[in-house]
């Protein structure tokens, strides 16, 4: 693949304007299908959830999934929308192995939602609102696999294989207005819109909402006006855009290499382009051509939506707090400073952090234990933080801590047995004995033993040389196998060495 | 007279995958030029206060509960197909080499 020219990001900010736009789709985690009663989960076999309806087969017809218009319809009061008295369904015609219907059922001019509003802050806290133009229904495509040729990408493959189980999957697609004034933060605007969207869907529980399994999909589109001109420029629209990070960087990669294009003297195609995540460049796909000529129209076997404003007024009563303002509240109860609410959030442990909380735990000690060891284990692992321990379970070993019970020590070897499923933090303290030793007995013992062969350290420590003691309770310490309050055991060799003749 | 031109049934018979022949093309030009003078007639009495249709049912909010029911087998599911590869349909290279 050809390495296109990049212009320095400064300078392209310089001598144009960015100009964006995203469409987000959102996977509806709905038990079943848009238009059919088979289940909408992966994981399965290839071809295990399919029917005549979602397989496109003679005789087959859809049925609204009545969850997946609430689910919709309150997405779109989330984000500010109005909600349609009227709306319909409409085939976008087209012909690709993905679609064995060889049309998507969509919505065309009476999308369920539109005119909304999101109101996102960046991290200089500059606060940007984006006008969302619309949201509307339609179903997944089946998941391709392309065998064959060089690359095993779809150029130059020998075949393709296709799996129906996502074929007819609900899907809510978010389209913004043009966004414009973005300048040097556009980037980070596109991060932040599509996490704001993420975090949404998450709350409203309508989707599962992981990008890394393609819940939601954000294809970005970019384009340059130069500096003065009131003339827009052609945009891109770059497809596959599935993390967070390649939000930003699909943005920014984009603004550099259609500045380097155009103070060329060259032309921006109006295309299809590619994310490569590996890379971190955009390829070209297909350019704009005949083949976008959808033939929209209705679809005749689904009548129309008609949500009447009760029902309407009923789902709004159902929405959680705004995201945005969740943040704020729980900052504000938690006294977190910026850089550790952010750790939170970044690292997505704010409802385990909360509920840990709620479980007992003071704040600060829930946040050092979820970003701390609990986030270290699940790297290891290769799983989420969240997936890992309950938060009750993390409350009680805090508590255990708190208590005197464990030392932070401990309590880590504690937690890998409740990882490991070996019970509850007190069970686990049973079955591995790993409570500190607060009997004094054991201690004075080992201490005494410890301060007899050292005896050197003894006379230091009897000299008011107390930081010799160090060498004494690290002895001590390893002979009680890490099971001692080290603070206790410094006490009681102050103590011993002052008594000891 | 409807303004349907040869080349747009040639345009409309490629996006549908349809191959007609140049005979086709020709009579389905004035078949289709006879619906849409016919459909002009009709949108002739239709005053602005009758709202546009696309269902002829005057019916709305027709939903299902979202509830599983028992999906085709994976063989039954493949068994119209040409070719298969394990459990995936199998078919020809999409795009040509870039």
């Amino acid at each position: 693949m050809k390495k296109a020219e990049l212009m320095d990001y400064d300078k392209a900010l310089e001598l144009f304007e960015p100009v964006l736009g995203f469409e987000v789709h959102v996977e509806l985690n709905t038990k079943t299908k848009m238009f059919c009663g088979c289940a909408n989960e992966f994981g399965q076999g290839a071809n295990t959830n399919t029917c005549p309806t979602c397989l496109g087969l003679p005789g087959g017809l859809p049925q609204v999934n009545a969850k997946a218009i609430e689910s919709s319809i309150r997405l779109g009061l989330a984000l500010g929308c109005e909600i349609a008295e009227y709306s319909r369904f409409a085939r976008k015609n087209y012909f690709y192995p993905d679609t064995a219907k060889n049309f998507q059922t969509s919505q065309y001019d009476e999308p369920i939602a539109f005119n909304g509003q999101l109101t996102i802050e960046l991290e200089s806290g500059r606060q940007v609102t984006i006008d969302i133009e619309r949201a509307h229904m339609e179903d997944d495509a089946g998941k391709l696999t392309h065998v064959g040729g060089a690359t095993g990408r779809i150029q130059g493959a020998d075949y393709s294989l296709v799996d129906y189980n996502r074929g007819g999957v609900p899907l809510v697609e978010i389209v913004t207005q043009m966004i414009e004034g973005g300048e040097a933060d556009s980037p980070e605007i596109g991060r932040t819109y599509v996490a704001a969207i993420r975090e949404i869907v998450k709350a409203l529980g309508v989707s599962n909402a992981r990008m890394e399994e393609g819940n939601v999909r954000c294809d970005a589109n970019v384009s340059l006006r130069p500096r003065g001109s009131g003339k827009l420029g052609t945009r891109t629209e770059t497809k596959n855009v599935n993390s967070l990070r390649s939000v930003e960087r699909a943005v920014r990669y984009e603004i550099q290499r259609q500045a380097a294009l155009l103070a060329a003297g060259g032309t921006i195609t109006q295309e299809t382009r590619h994310w490569h995540e590996d890379t971190g460049i955009t390829s070209a796909g297909r350019p704009k051509s005949d083949a976008d000529d959808y033939r929209y129209f209705p679809e005749p076997d689904l009548v129309p939506v008609a949500p009447s404003r009760a029902w309407v007024e009923e789902l709004r009563a159902t929405l959680p707090e705004p995201p945005a303002a969740r943040r704020k509240r729980l900052q504000a109860d938690w006294g977190f400073a910026n850089l550790e609410f952010q750790d939170v959030v970044n690292s997505d442990l704010l409802d385990a952090v909360e509920a840990t909380v709620a479980a007992g735990a003071s704040a600060q000690s829930a946040r050092k234990w979820w970003t701390g060891e609990v986030a270290r284990l699940a790297n290891v692992a290769g799983v989420s933080a969240d997936s890992l321990v309950e938060p009750m379970q993390l409350a009680a070993l805090i508590e255990l801590v708190t208590a005197g019970t464990l030392t932070d020590r401990l309590a880590r070897q504690v937690l890998e047995g409740v990882i490991a499923g070996e019970g509850t933090p007190l069970e686990v303290v049973e079955i591995r004995g790993l409570a500190v030793v607060s009997d004094d007995g054991p201690l004075i013992e080992a201490i005494d033993l410890a301060l007899a062969s050292q005896p050197d350290v003894l006379a230091k420590i009897r000299d008011g040389k107390v930081q010799a003691a160090g060498a004494v309770i690290g002895a001590v310490m390893k002979a009680m196998r890490g099971q001692a309050d080290a603070a206790r055991v410094r006490e009681l060799v102050l103590e011993r060495a002052g008594t000891a003749e | 007279m409807s303004e349907i031109t040869a080349e747009q049934v040639a345009h409309l018979a490629n996006l549908a995958r349809i191959d007609l022949s140049p005979e086709e093309i020709t009579r389905l030009t004035a078949e289709l030029g006879q619906i849409v003078d016919s459909v002009a007639k009709v949108a002739e009495v239709a005053t602005p206060d009758v709202p546009a249709t696309s269902h002829p049912m005057p019916l709305t909010n027709v939903f299902r509960a979202d509830v599983v029911v028992p999906s085709l087998s994976v063989e039954e599911a493949l068994s119209g197909s040409t070719d298969r590869d394990g459990d995936k349909f199998r078919v020809p290279a999409i795009l040509d080499e870039e």
